[in-house]
This record gives structure tokens, C-alpha cells and sequence, in this order.
């Protein structure tokens, strides 16, 4: 509601300076106020949910260490925090080195994609069927062969990750304009011309798509491998308060997730919007 | 009315002053999986001239442009500019398409330096080159704009520069108008009369759209259907720079008959 109120005191305000423009003033705050409002309907949706689940708890059909209530985990959620931030900042690091081996992994082969046929044709159906694999099963495996220490879980997450970002870089890449292809080719442009000036930017766009998506992916992979074995990490602590059935510190850890899941999806639409300048300036 | 027959004795006669051919293209024939596309064109374009090819859509007049610009290797037939064997060498003139094809993530000084870059000037000289040139094209103000703040009249005087900044003597325009609005094309139409005044460049023009080559043009190639021959030259008198009046003259309205009456006969 405050928002609600802001927005029409902005209106009034801006009316005031610039008279003729008042029609234009006036469609720009409808159009705020209709956005805020879409915003809060899942909000207040989330918060009649969690209502409704206090309800639910409250009555006393259900114990607690089958399902504690909202309170109940907020209560211990501020109460953990200091003992989870060790966990989160390993689970952070393993996502994000995960991440960043992926973007790595996917822009050389993108690249070599782009630019040999005969290996996308080789590589491409293998990239396909690798995501069919399901990783729950393969993570297992890294812990034979690697222990117990980040290796296993950064591989996770690098497999999670690169299949979104590489498939996202392929398509910007494939995605040009076959005329300005032929234009480039008949102002004699060198290949390495044409992928910096032509397929680089135009890839980046839709690569950030696709990153979007690998980083709301990442802090899970890297939660999937911590579950199967480790010293530290939000998956670990998971487990560990699973079997000692105190479910309200396993759910503070999945609001732990989800903020730094959220978190991170937002940090990469704050960069893209850095390197995108041209999507900052307003159409004419 | 006269056909003028497609042999090489034809572009001979009408090639009189030989110095003054900036590009010549003899004798072309290009066919797609066993269809004939091209048959046998032979057209020329003189120092400072601005010629259109005028024929229907879909009757091979891209396909001309590509072997021009050396993107398609003819079949049979020849390039020459400058009176140098072009064929199938790309790099030597300059191609306009109906899409603008402007990069997003460049600004408009960017995009119309980029042939520049292309050619290994580096960024801060090619900028400094083509600065000038806005003034001309009617762009100034617009440098460090993106295209997508640009009107499509905008954007295509923009991809106009960039096009004249690759190659400056020979510009290929392949229908560049097509996409706009009647009036915002008329408005073009003048814009660029007034600014090829300016310029020391040859035109090679495509378009279907009649009066459109008639207000442009020095002379006009009618193209026949597939396979694509030219089946008449116009040259069209009319003193230069034109105004919006010489739309509505009498002379005007008489090509415009002509030309009518010959595509009648045609299709």
C-alpha cells in the first residue's frame, strides 16, 4: 500500500512541473502502479500459503518433526544463521567455481561448434544425451573417484550448469541474420571479424539466458553432491539435521537456498544489464 | 517500341566512352539446380551514374547483385570494374540490403565505421574518418545513438553510409526502400537525390517499384521474368538533382507509361 501511495505522489508531483505532459505522466504511473500491483499478488498468494500452513501446525494434527510450522522455522532460522554461513560459503564457492568452469567449458565449445561443422555434428547429440543421465546417480561416482573433498561437488554443478549456458551460446550464435552474414562476407571479412564484431555480441545476448537459468541450477547441483558425503556445505548440514529429525533447520537451510538461489539470479541480471548498454537507452 | 537485342554488339554501341565505365557485367548466366535463373546479362554502369534494374520479385535481380559482389560465381559471363576481372571476388563493391541490417549492440557512428574496421583501421581513426560524413547524410545528432532509437527512415540513411564508407565509387542497393512507408520512402527519395549530388559514386539500384526508378535513375534496365534478360534500356533525361515536382510532370508521367506498357506486354 505505502508503494501504492508513493507512486500517486510522484503522479501529483510530476503533473505539477510539467503541465502539458500530464496525460503521458499519468499512463507512465498507471502503468507503475499496475506493475506493482502484479508484483504483490504472489506475494500476498505466499503469505495466505504460509497462513494457512501456521493453521494447519497450530491445530496439532501434525508433529513437529514431521512438519514443523512456519514460526517454528523462522524462530530457528535466525537462531542457525551464524552456524550455517561456514556451509553456505562452501556451497557458494562450489557454485560459483562450478559456474565459472562451465561458462569456460561451453565457450570453447561453442566456439569450435560454430566453426567446424563436423564437430557439431559430432558433439551436439552427445551434449543432448548427456542431460538424459540422471546426475543423482552420477554424483556417487564422483565420489569414488574423486573423495570427498569440492572436486565431486564442482563437477556437479559444471554438469548442471554447461548445458544451458553452451546450448544458449550455440543458438546466439546460429541466430544471425544470414544477410548480414553475407554482407560481412562480401565486405571480405575475416572469420575472427565476423565472431568478434557479428556472433560474439550476438551470442551474449541470448548466453545470459541461458546463464540465468545454469545459476538458479548451480546451488542446487552443489546441494545434490553434498548430500552424498562431504565435511561442509548447506547439502551436509541437510543432512546431518535430517537424521537427527530436527526439521525446522532443514527447512531454514532450503530458505537459505532459496535466498541465495534468488540472490545469485539477480546478480546476473545486474551484469547483463552492465554489458547490454545499448538495452539501457528507451526506444524512440 | 525497340528491344535491344542482349549480344555483346549492343553494350559495345552503347559503351562508346570506355574510360568512363566504372563496371561492366558481360555476358552472366547462372542457373540453381538445373534451373535457369540468369540468362545471358550484360549491363553497364558509367563514372557518377545511377542506374536501375527494374523487374518483378523474384526475377533474379538479388542473384545479379551477389555475382557482382562476388558472393555467387557466375556460370558463364563476367565482372569487370575498373576494367580488372571481378568475378567472383568480393571485397571491391559495396552492398545495401532492404533490411538494415544494423548491429543492436553498436551505436550508429560504430555501425557506419565498421567497414572501416573491417578493412584493419582501428576504431578511434575510423570514427574520427566517418564523423564528417554525418553532416552530409543528414545524420548529425544521431552518432551516439543505438539503432533501435532510430526511425526505419533513420536506419536506413545510417546502413546508406555504412554502405558508402565500404566502397565509395560503386554502391549496390538492393531494393533499400522496400520496407518503408510511401511517404517516408518519398521523403528518402528526396534526401537522397540531395546527398548523391554531394558524393563522387556510381549506383547500381534494384527496386520493382516504378516511379521510384524513374525519379532515381539516369537509366533503367527492365528485367524479364525467369529466366531474367534485360529486355529494354531507358534512359531517362530528366535534369538532375530532381525535385518533388518532376513527380508529377508530364515527362515523368510519359516514362512512366513507357515503362508500363513494356512490363504489360511482359507478364
Amino acid at each position: 500500500m505505502r508503494k501504492l501511495q508513493n507512486t500517486e505522489g510522484s503522479k501529483d508531483r510530476e503533473a505539477n512541473e510539467k503541465p502539458g505532459n500530464w496525460k503521458v505522466n499519468f499512463n507512465k504511473n498507471a502503468n507503475m502502479i499496475k506493475q506493482t500491483v502484479d508484483k504483490s499478488i504472489s506475494m500476498v498468494f505466499l503469505i495466505l500459503l504460509l497462513i494457512l500452513w501456521q493453521i494447519i501446525s497450530s491445530v496439532g494434527s501434525i508433529p513437529k518433526y514431521i512438519l514443523p510450522s512456519p514460526l517454528d522455522v523462522g524462530i530457528t532460522f535466525v537462531k542457525v544463521l551464524p552456524d550455517l554461513k561456514d556451509h553456505l560459503l562452501t556451497t557458494l564457492w562450489e557454485a560459483i567455481v562450478g559456474i565459472v568452469i562451465s561458462i569456460i567449458v561451453s565457450f570453447v565449445l561453442a566456439v569450435l561448434m560454430d566453426s567446424i561443422a563436423f564437430f557439431k555434428k559430432a558433439i551436439y547429440p552427445i551434449l543432448i544425451l548427456s542431460q538424459t543421465i540422471p546426475i543423482i546417480a552420477l554424483a556417487p561416482l564422483f565420489i569414488i573417484w574423486f573423495g570427498f573433498g569440492l572436486i565431486p561437488k564442482i563437477l556437479v554443478v559444471t554438469l548442471v550448469c554447461f548445458f544451458p549456458i553452451v546450448v544458449s551460446f550455440v543458438d546466439g550464435m546460429d541466430s544471425v541474420d544470414s544477410d548480414l552474414l553475407n554482407l560481412m562476407k562480401s565486405m571480405k571479412a575475416s572469420k575472427l571479424m565476423v565472431f568478434r564484431h557479428i556472433k560474439l555480441p550476438a551470442a551474449i545476448v541470448s548466453f545470459f539466458s541461458g546463464l540465468r537459468i545454469a545459476m538458479t541450477y548451480s546451488v542446487m547441483g552443489a546441494v545434490i553432491g553434498e548430500w552424498l558425503g562431504g565435511e561442509k556445505g548447506l547439502g551436509v548440514y541437510m543432512m546431518r539435521v535430517k537424521h537427527s529429525y530436527s526439521l525446522d533447520k532443514f527447512f531454514a537451510a532450503i530458505i537459505v537456498i532459496v535466498v541465495l538461489s534468488m540472490l545469485l539470479f539477480k546478480l546476473i541480471s545486474l551484469i547483463e544489464y552492465f554489458c547490454m548498454p545499448w538495452k539501457k537507452v528507451k526506444a524512440r | 517500341m525497340n528491344f535491344y537485342p542482349n549480344d555483346d554488339k549492343s553494350s559495345v554501341k552503347l559503351n562508346e566512352d570506355k574510360n568512363s565505365i566504372k563496371l561492366e557485367v558481360k555476358n552472366i548466366k547462372k542457373s540453381f539446380e538445373g534451373i535457369l535463373v540468369i540468362e545471358n546479362v550484360s549491363l553497364y554502369l558509367k563514372n557518377k551514374e545511377f542506374v536501375t534494374i527494374l523487374g518483378l520479385s523474384g526475377s533474379g535481380k538479388s542473384t545479379i547483385f551477389n555475382i557482382i559482389s562476388g558472393l555467387m560465381i557466375p556460370d558463364e559471363g563476367e565482372i569487370i570494374i575498373d576494367g580488372e576481372d571481378y568475378t567472383g571476388k568480393t571485397g571491391r563493391v559495396s552492398y545495401m540490403y532492404q533490411k538494415d541490417l544494423l548491429l543492436p549492440w553498436k551505436n550508429i557512428i560504430d555501425n557506419v565505421a565498421l567497414p572501416l574496421v573491417i578493412k584493419g583501421i582501428n576504431k578511434k581513426d575510423s570514427r574520427k574518418e566517418v564523423e564528417p560524413y554525418f553532416e552530409i547524410f543528414g545524420l548529425k545528432g544521431y552518432e551516439k545513438k543505438y539503432p533501435h532509437q532510430l526511425s526505419g527512415g533513420m536506419r536506413q540513411r545510417a546502413a546508406f553510409l555504412r554502405t558508402y564508407m565500404f566502397s565509395r565509387d560503386i554502391m549496390l542497393l538492393d531494393e533499400p526502400f522496400g520496407g518503408l512507408d510511401a511517404i517516408t520512402r518519398s521523403r528518402i527519395h528526396y534526401w537522397l537525390m540531395e546527398v548523391l549530388e554531394k558524393l563522387e559514386t556510381s549506383v547500381l539500384f534494384i527496386t520493382h517499384d516504378i516511379e521510384e526508378a524513374i525519379f532515381l535513375s539516369n537509366r533503367i534496365y527492365i528485367l524479364s521474368d525467369k529466366p531474367a534478360k534485360v529486355i529494354d534500356e531507358i534512359i531517362i533525361d530528366i535534369p538532375r538533382p530532381r525535385t518533388k515536382d518532376v513527380t508529377t510532370s508530364v515527362r515523368f508521367n510519359e516514362f512512366k507509361k513507357h515503362i508500363l506498357n513494356i512490363m504489360d506486354r511482359l507478364y
